[in-house]
């Protein structure tokens, strides 16, 4: 496929192009929305328990805090999560896959019996035990807990093609040149199976994102700051539905939904684009 | 003769495919337990210290309860014995005493919410499975019907579970006023099985389970779809179609090949559709292993947490297997999965 080509599939692919728009607003939102409010996302800034008006886009919960405030600071704090736990998860996928499909052997053994009990493990409960022992808890470690339990069904699969690629007659050839296999791997087998680790990125990034939500809502957010997991925790613990607060309870959890239903139709979208058998109907 | 030969080789296989599969859950299982005693040991901050801030006013029954916990912990013997303590422990299902609902140990605390997980969990994961994959098959290469059922299972599945209860919960909770939101049953009534009781019971049930049903739905039926498209295309179908078989024979072999990767999803799905109803659990006070797990975390009850731990991979791996059987069931041509890949 040439560029003009490729440009001209992603641009005819009307789920590619949703979801890129959507995304880039949240993004947008979520980078220039602190400039946008005077309220800090902690702070008791009005009467509690308004609906949406002018001044609260939002609406206030029952401490008086401005929702719109909270929501763009913890649309920050999700994206980053997203972005950080999702990059590391597939990161370590790949280097995992890489190294278990090329070299085979003990190590692939080892490896693939590593992933299989990770994956078997339900990943929230081992986030709960590790977050529920750190005294202070941030983005970041979030994002590394979860980068480091999220990676095995992504090195399965990464292994798999790899194994097909290691036998391909250019691999073969690199090899007899006398390429060193770090090489090989980053030149010869990665750049031909590059649409399919974007699209495993896509999918860690919505995964990490909802893991850290269901973390945040379970209790085990960020010690500080706020995020939409908790902001929905907040509403669960103080009656929100009950009280009939639907602009406090439901609003952060609809925009996860966005962001996440929106990379999810951006990865058919791209498989589409990258798979002709799939593109006419 | 020859096909008694079949079979002897057809049960060794089925043996290996078994052992190894148990291997893995066996190591898993280790592999929990030890995380589970090793988390509270080298992880940086003092749970201890926690625990005692929390409970003791008085400098002099800190130290009591500094002195108790170290020993509860067993904290004060070498590293080794304490391992191996612990697993002893394990096996007399002494999993310490709840802090929260003191002085209940968290076997029984546990126990006791187990069942009100298992009536949500286990019937939205069947009827889920059952009615997702109809509605994927269903949808599938039918462009109208495709393109306005796809971005509703795109929502469904990419919504938080909680989430999605939470707005149950509002609309029909609230708004409507339908069902209530919160409990397991009638606060006014006691746990017996007289009708009233079960009556109530199904009352308080209903939301949690659709709201658990609905979020589970979307993934099957976007995942069937994907799979019917691909089968459609496979040269079997193609066949069938220029010998004039009726669209609806095509699909029916069709729905046949596609259910076996959903069946294998339905083992990686498990763990999340656990986690999701620890989560739902929370929305609606359902006094499940997730409402206990939520109180434990609040109140720092780190032997709860554990013991929850403990539960919800042991569960999970429990269900891995059954599934590992039903799969045994459907394919009759496992050993070609597995020989190359399990």
């Amino acid at each position: 496929m040439t560029r003009k080509e490729f440009i001209y599939f992603i641009l005819r692919n009307k789920k590619f192009v949703f979801s890129f728009c959507v995304l880039t607003f949240l993004a947008v939102l979520a980078t220039f929305g602190p400039m946008l409010t005077p309220y800090d996302p902690l702070e008791f800034a009005s009467f509690p328990y308004q609906p949406p008006n002018r001044d609260h886009w939002l609406g206030t919960n029952t401490f008086g805090q401005d929702l719109f405030t909270q929501l763009v600071y913890g649309l920050r704090s999700s994206l980053l999560v997203g972005l950080l736990g999702g990059g590391l998860a597939t990161f370590i996928g790949l280097s995992i896959g890489f190294a278990a499909g090329y070299k085979g052997g003990w190590l692939d053994e080892f490896l693939m019996m590593l992933s299989n009990i990770l994956m078997v493990l339900p990943t929230l409960a081992l986030l709960i035990i590790i977050a529920a022992y750190l005294p202070y808890r941030g983005v970041a470690i979030q994002s590394v807990i979860i980068g480091f339990t999220a990676w095995p069904w992504t090195a399965r699969a990464v292994r798999a093609q790899t194994m097909t690629l290691k036998t391909r007659e250019f691999v073969d050839l690199a090899r007899i040149t006398g390429c060193n296999n770090l090489k090989i791997i980053w030149q010869e087998i990665m750049p031909n199976m590059m649409s399919y680790v974007f699209m495993v990125f896509i999918l860690q990034f919505g995964g990490a994102i909802l893991a850290a939500t269901g973390l945040d809502f379970i209790g085990l957010g960020p010690t500080r700051g706020i995020s939409l997991g908790i902001m929905m925790q907040q509403a669960t613990l103080w009656s929100a539905i009950q009280l009939g607060m639907w602009w406090w309870a439901i609003t952060p959890g609809a925009v996860i939904t966005l962001i996440v239903a929106s990379l999810y139709i951006m990865n058919t979208g791209l498989d589409e684009i990258f798979n002709p058998r799939l593109r006419e109907l | 003769m020859v096909g008694g030969v079949k079979i002897i080789k057809g049960v060794k296989i089925l043996q290996k495919y078994l052992t190894r599969k148990i291997v893995v859950y066996l190591l898993t299982f280790f592999f929990a337990v030890t995380i589970d005693w090793a988390i509270p040991r080298f992880m940086p901050g003092n749970p201890i210290n926690v625990l005692v801030s929390r409970f003791a006013a008085l400098p002099e029954s800190i130290k009591v309860m500094q002195s108790y916990f170290t020993q509860a912990f067993g904290l004060d013997r070498p590293l080794l014995e304490q391992y191996t303590s612990f697993w002893k422990a394990l096996f007399r299902g002494d999993l310490g005493i709840s802090i929260y609902l003191y002085p209940q140990p968290v076997l029984k605390v546990i126990l006791e919410a187990l069942p009100y997980t298992i009536a949500v969990l286990l019937p939205a994961i069947f009827v889920s499975f059952m009615v997702g994959n109809r509605l994927g098959a269903f949808v599938a290469r039918k462009k109208r019907l495709d393109n306005t059922a796809l971005p509703i299972f795109y929502t469904l599945t990419a919504s938080p579970y909680f989430w999605f209860g939470i707005l149950l919960a509002w609309f029909f909770g609230v708004v409507l006023k339908w069902f209530p939101i919160a409990g397991a049953y009638s606060y006014l009534l006691r746990r017996s099985f007289s009708w009233t009781f079960i009556k109530s019971f199904l009352y308080h049930w209903i939301l949690p389970f659709s709201s658990l049903v609905l979020v589970m739905l979307g993934g099957w039926a976007i995942g069937m779809r994907n799979m019917i498209i691909y089968e459609l295309e496979a040269n079997y179908s193609r066949y069938l179609e220029s010998c004039g078989a009726s669209q609806k024979l095509i699909r029916k072999y069709s729905y046949r090949n596609a259910i076996l990767p959903q069946v294998t999803g339905l083992a990686i799905q498990l763990g999340t559709a656990v986690a999701g109803t620890l989560t739902t659990e929370i929305v609606f006070s359902y006094p499940g292993i997730g409402y206990i797990l939520m109180q434990g975390i609040l109140n720092q009850d780190y032997f709860l947490i554990q013991g929850c731990f403990l539960f919800i991979v042991i569960g999970v791996l429990l269900a891995n297997f059954i599934v590992d059987l039903f799969y045994l069931i459907l394919d009759p041509r496992i050993r070609k999965t597995y020989t190359g890949e399990v």
